[in-house]
């Protein structure tokens, strides 16, 4: 699990060689309530990091999820388009939405480490 | 003042509780400058007896649609109301209730509002449908921006079809917005091929009208064709709802949003306003649709029950991203349209246009009759066009003289508009008698 | 990610223990009565209209008639009625109880409105009669156009926005318009809107391609001015701004904002949703104000409708007046005119926007604001302010100790609280709102404004008596108590009495069932 980052917006990306999965983090499918609805790019497009990728929708709130990394989306979650609870239920593991080849891997290193993002949210309660 | 239910001893006690002095301690946070010490320059109050003579006295002004043989639409159309309408409206729990956020006490209006939804879909042929916009012409400057959220395109045709205050309403958002807008020319009788070839890779939607304008019927399926075969999509738009009962559908035209008037049903004329938009789509459109959506769930008990739902397209929580500004929609229009087409049901929505059409058809031959006249329409519902061989806004207004109310000028919906000067819009409903026609039928030839 | 879960509260059912009142035979309990969907009661051959044959005639539907059955549900008269009466008796009402919905002036609805909105010269006349045979609604029109504006101390008004939202763009547009005409158009990109704004600004800003830019909150509520002017420029467009503010505040500062906003050639937009606080006493022409818009629903009370028809007529200043969309009535030696295209408005010296509606705007609602106003009368109008405001500070003040008020008072029309007070108690907002239903109240406006965490904004209107207030505020006292000692379960599982309890959104938002559709039918027997 050493090798996810999270970003200020509670998006985590774990990479597997080339490919980064990304998703929301538990705190932010918490905060966000029951998942109603969620909105996938298509495969194929280029994203750069900060890009909008996906819509996460509760009953009161619709957030965007934005790119912590750029490349090209070379796979979405059609999981949790079908069952948005997959969201809620496993956040940081089956119920992510994208995965991206990376095209700028240094970006990675901008972002917060596990125990950074704890410390993070921490700071937010 | 009788709505004030303060009195002066109450307003001492309460100030004493505040802690206040005068009630203009509580108005301190007002900068000096602005506070007003005397009364505004408007009469003082007045009691209900009084009141109710000055509005007596601005009715007496204007001639009353029942009151003379009456034959004016142009977008909104005179029909008989049940009685039971108008007294089930004015139940203090439907007339005096809030938009229903507080579902477990507001279930009387979200069940009309889902029963609502549900006659819509089915008149219109769509799969969903909304919980109503302002009205048809603010319904459709909504379905073209929807539209362009569908495609992600930016530009919108509006045939000549259209009612002319609903393509300049929808002309005014679109240049607001920064979209690009076609407006073709007014044409009668046939415009199917014309507004085709209007239709390219750029288009995010074709809007068009039936009955049109000019209320000729017109044939959606080839434009819903051609439309389609070019990634754009077809806003069906409805003026006369009663129309339904006895054409074609829309949705069974090929239409991916209709946009309707639902005055006709339920509504008086009320001089304009306010009337209600009916809004329907396709299912798979449904999140980028406007307005407010009643949907269908359980409570803790597990009884059915119902609530404002896929309100995350709304601005009260989408904010700047919202699919749109509004946040009412047309609450009481539409509870009385779903009154009277529950009265009407599956067969007296049928008769209901039946009639309707067999009186414009009647109104029609009779006026054909008259030297000089020329009705232009091929197929028609309630409405038609004719042909005066004088100006027709002369001719309305010496028909009003001789209390006829005859019929809408097309010069004065196309200003400026070359050779509609003589056109004049006629509408026939269930609520004209043979003795009406007669009137009307006389009229014009003492007029021409 | 952005914009987490603002309102921050529970969206599926929350706990708390069933209700142990009897069951019935039917479901229903006494007047409560359930009732089926109008297609469950379909009933071939019941009709509730008797439509006789037309005489013969020949068909000019062209190829276009109707085929096969739309669905539509068949019943009679005495049906439709008893259908409609008995979903009538699950709805709150103004009638039946005190409404506090803040920002929302759920105030009496007088029936004389009614009774005039519905005088045949008045209901029963077409938009599009020659104007000779209206001159009567047009001077109507003409006096409602007055009435707006001498209270409002600004020149220039459109009648024909439907509502409130309505009104905002079309206040907006005329900001655009102007502001073209000074060739200022393209350069004047962003649109400055508090952070407690009502979702309706930044949305209406957005649809006109504006950028949205927040201005945030000083601890007392109000706009902070420092940070405000550090955001003008020869960029910004407009200030959107709420006053009295939606926490229920007059902005001290708003003489200086405005003169601000004019200094860098900017206008003020004022949403006007709050007038009911300040009619006959303040006017918004002496604020600096450029446009606002009026909901003729909220301060002039015509009926809500369980949300609809509105109206939103917008004033304007004389910097916009000229901008004021088609059409317009004027009044001159032969009458009132309406002035519904370019060409007579251009004689006329005005260079009109556009138009927002087709037809004029919501004459119903005019006839029934009008008739309020004719009531009131100037005298009237400055008490429907000033008990509005008093009431609302009774409420802060009685209710200061026992919920937990953000701001000092005083208030103006009416008084907010946050959920301090149910630090602890394992009970949120929510719960506390959903047990006054049990105790037959509406609740109040609940998570609005954002700036505050957990809202509760009570607007008790001006209609209210003392007597009514008063016991609506010993029961948020009782309410309260509750909530310190541990009384769970009387929040977190109510309304208990209600026609329904907590209904499932998360739900309806998962599987939209928008539309009732027939059973699918039973497989033929082989």
């Amino acid at each position: 699990m050493s090798d996810i980052r999270f970003t200020d917006q509670h998006e985590w990306v774990r990479v597997d060689g080339d490919i980064a999965t990304i998703g929301i983090s538990d705190y932010a499918q918490e905060q966000l309530g029951d998942v109603v609805f969620v909105e996938l790019p298509e495969v194929g497009k280029e994203l750069a990091a900060g890009d909008e990728a996906a819509v996460v929708e509760s009953v009161k709130a619709a957030s965007e999820v934005y790119s912590p990394v750029s490349g090209e989306i070379v796979d979405v979650n059609g999981d949790i388009e079908a069952t948005p609870a997959g969201v809620n239920e496993d956040a940081m593991g089956d119920g992510w939405f994208i995965k991206l080849r990376l095209s700028n891997p240094g970006e990675l290193d901008k972002l917060m480490d596990e125990a950074a993002y704890s410390e993070f949210v921490e700071g937010l309660q | 003042m009788r709505y004030l239910p303060l009195t002066e001893t109450d307003r001492r006690e309460m100030l004493g509780v505040i802690g206040a002095k005068s009630v203009d301690e509580l108005f301190r946070d007002v900068p000096e400058s602005a506070r007003r010490e005397g009364l505004v320059d408007l009469p003082r109050r007045k009691g209900e007896l009084e009141v109710e003579r000055i509005f007596s006295r601005m009715a007496a002004k204007n001639v009353a649609a029942g009151s003379a043989p009456f034959f004016v639409g142009g977008g909104a159309y005179r029909h008989h109301v049940p009685a039971a309408v108008d007294h089930l409206i004015q139940r203090s729990e439907f007339l005096t209730s809030y938009t229903p956020y507080q579902p477990e006490i507001a279930q009387g209006t979200l069940q009309y509002l889902f029963e609502f939804q549900t006659q819509v879909a089915m008149i219109t042929g769509m799969d969903v449908a909304n919980a109503s916009m302002y009205d048809a012409s603010t319904g459709c400057g909504e379905a073209v921006l929807m539209a362009h959220r569908v495609t992600k395109r930016r530009k919108a045709v509006l045939s000549g079809t259209l009612h002319p205050q609903y393509s300049a309403v929808v002309k005014n958002l679109s240049d607001f917005a920064g979209y690009k807008l076609e407006i073709m020319a007014p044409a009668l009788p046939d415009t199917v091929e014309d507004i085709i070839s209007h239709i390219t890779d750029e288009t995010s939607c074709v809007v068009v009208q039936t009955p049109g304008f000019f209320g000729e019927l017109h044939d959606l399926r080839p434009i819903a064709e051609a439309a389609h075969a070019k990634g754009a999509l077809l806003i069906a738009v409805v003026p006369e709802i009663v129309s339904l009962g006895a054409v074609t559908p829309p949705g069974e035209m090929g239409a991916d949003i209709v946009v309707a008037e639902g005055q006709s049903i339920g509504n008086g004329l009320n001089f304009g306003g306010p009337y209600v938009g009916l809004f329907a789509t396709r299912e798979k459109y449904v999140r980028q649709m406007p307005g407010r959506l009643c949907g269908e769930t359980v409570d803790a008990d597990g009884k059915r029950g119902f609530v404002l739902t896929l309100s995350t397209r709304e601005q009260h929580i989408r904010r700047e991203k919202a699919t749109s500004n509004i946040c009412t929609n047309s609450g009481l229009c539409c509870l009385a349209f779903t009154i009277h087409m529950s009265l009407l049901g599956e067969d007296g929505y049928a008769q209901l246009a039946r009639i309707n059409h067999a009186a414009a058809v009647s109104l029609a031959e009779k006026l054909a009759s008259v030297p000089g006249v020329e009705i232009l329409n091929k197929a028609f519902f309630n409405e038609f066009t004719m042909r005066l061989p004088k100006p027709a806004a002369e001719v309305v207004d010496a028909l009003a003289d001789k209390g006829v109310l005859g019929g809408v000028p097309a010069s004065r919906l196309l200003p400026g508009v070359k050779g509609v000067e003589d056109l004049l819009i006629v509408a026939s409903t269930e609520i004209n008698t043979d003795a009406d026609r007669a009137a009307y039928q006389a009229a014009l030839k003492e007029v021409l | 990610m952005s914009g987490m879960n603002k309102q921050g509260r529970p969206t599926s059912i929350g706990g708390g223990s069933a209700e142990g009142a009897r069951e019935t035979f039917t479901g229903n309990k006494a007047l409560q009565v359930e009732e089926p969907l109008l297609f469950e009661l379909d009933n071939p051959g019941a009709c509730g209209v008797d439509l006789d044959e037309p005489a013969e005639f020949t068909s000019h539907l062209g190829n276009f008639e109707r085929q096969g059955q739309i669905g539509l549900a068949r019943v009679s008269e005495p049906e439709v009625v008893r259908h409609f009466v008995r979903l009538s008796s699950k709805n709150y009402s103004i009638d039946a109880g005190l409404y506090p919905l803040g920002s929302c002036t759920m105030k009496h609805n007088p029936r004389l409105n009614e009774k005039v909105a519905r005088l045949p010269g008045i209901g029963d006349v077409h938009p599009l009669q020659p104007q000779k045979t209206v001159q009567g609604a047009l001077e109507l029109m003409h006096e409602l156009s007055h009435w707006l504006k001498e209270l409002t101390g600004m020149p220039g008004v459109a009648l024909s926005p439907k509502a409130g939202a309505h009104g905002e763009l079309c206040g907006m547009m005329a900001i655009r318009a102007a502001l073209t005409a000074r060739g200022e158009g393209e350069q004047r990109t962003r649109v400055l809107v508090p952070e407690s704004a009502h979702g309706t600004n930044p949305a209406t800003a957005a649809l006109l391609g504006y950028k949205v830019d927040a201005i945030p909150a000083t601890k007392e509520g109000r706009v902070d001015l420092e940070a405000f002017k550090s955001k003008l420029g020869p960029d910004v467009a407009a200030i959107m701004l709420t006053n009295p503010n939606t926490c229920g505040l007059f902005e001290r500062d708003i003489v200086a904002i405005a003169d601000a906003v004019h200094e860098v050639g900017a206008y003020f937009y004022c949403d006007g949703a709050n007038f009911n606080a300040i009619v006959g006493r303040v006017r918004p022409g002496d604020l600096g104000v450029d446009a606002m818009h009026i909901n003729l629903h909220k301060t002039f009370s015509t009926p809500h409708g369980g949300g609809g028809p509105g109206a939103g007529p917008v004033v304007f200043s004389e910097a916009l007046a000229p901008f004021a969309p088609l059409p317009y009535v004027v009044h001159d030696k032969d009458g009132f005119r309406l002035v519904e295209t370019e060409d007579e408005a251009s004689a006329d010296g005005t260079q009109p926007f556009g138009r927002m509606t087709a037809f004029h705007g919501q004459m119903g609602m005019f006839v029934r604001a009008l008739s309020y106003m004719l009531s009131h009368g100037s005298d009237g109008l400055r008490q429907v302010a000033e008990d509005a405001v008093l009431n609302a500070n009774y409420v802060l003040a009685s209710l200061k100790d026992d919920l937990s008020a953000p701001f000092e008072g005083p208030c103006m029309h009416e008084a907010l609280f946050d959920d301090r007070f149910l630090k602890g108690t394992g009970i949120e907002t929510l719960d506390f709102a959903k047990a006054m239903i049990d105790e037959g109240y509406h609740p109040m406006t609940m998570y609005f404004p954002l700036v505050v965490h957990g809202a509760l904004l009570i607007e008790p209107t001006e209609t209210e008596s003392k007597q009514a207030v008063d016991l609506f505020i010993a029961t948020l006292k009782d309410l309260a108590r509750a909530a310190r000692s541990n009384d769970k379960d009387r929040f977190t599982g109510a309304p208990y009495m209600s026609p329904r309890r907590r209904l499932d959104e998360t739900a309806a938002a998962r599987r939209p069932v928008l539309r009732w559709a027939p059973p699918a039918p039973a497989q033929a027997a082989e």
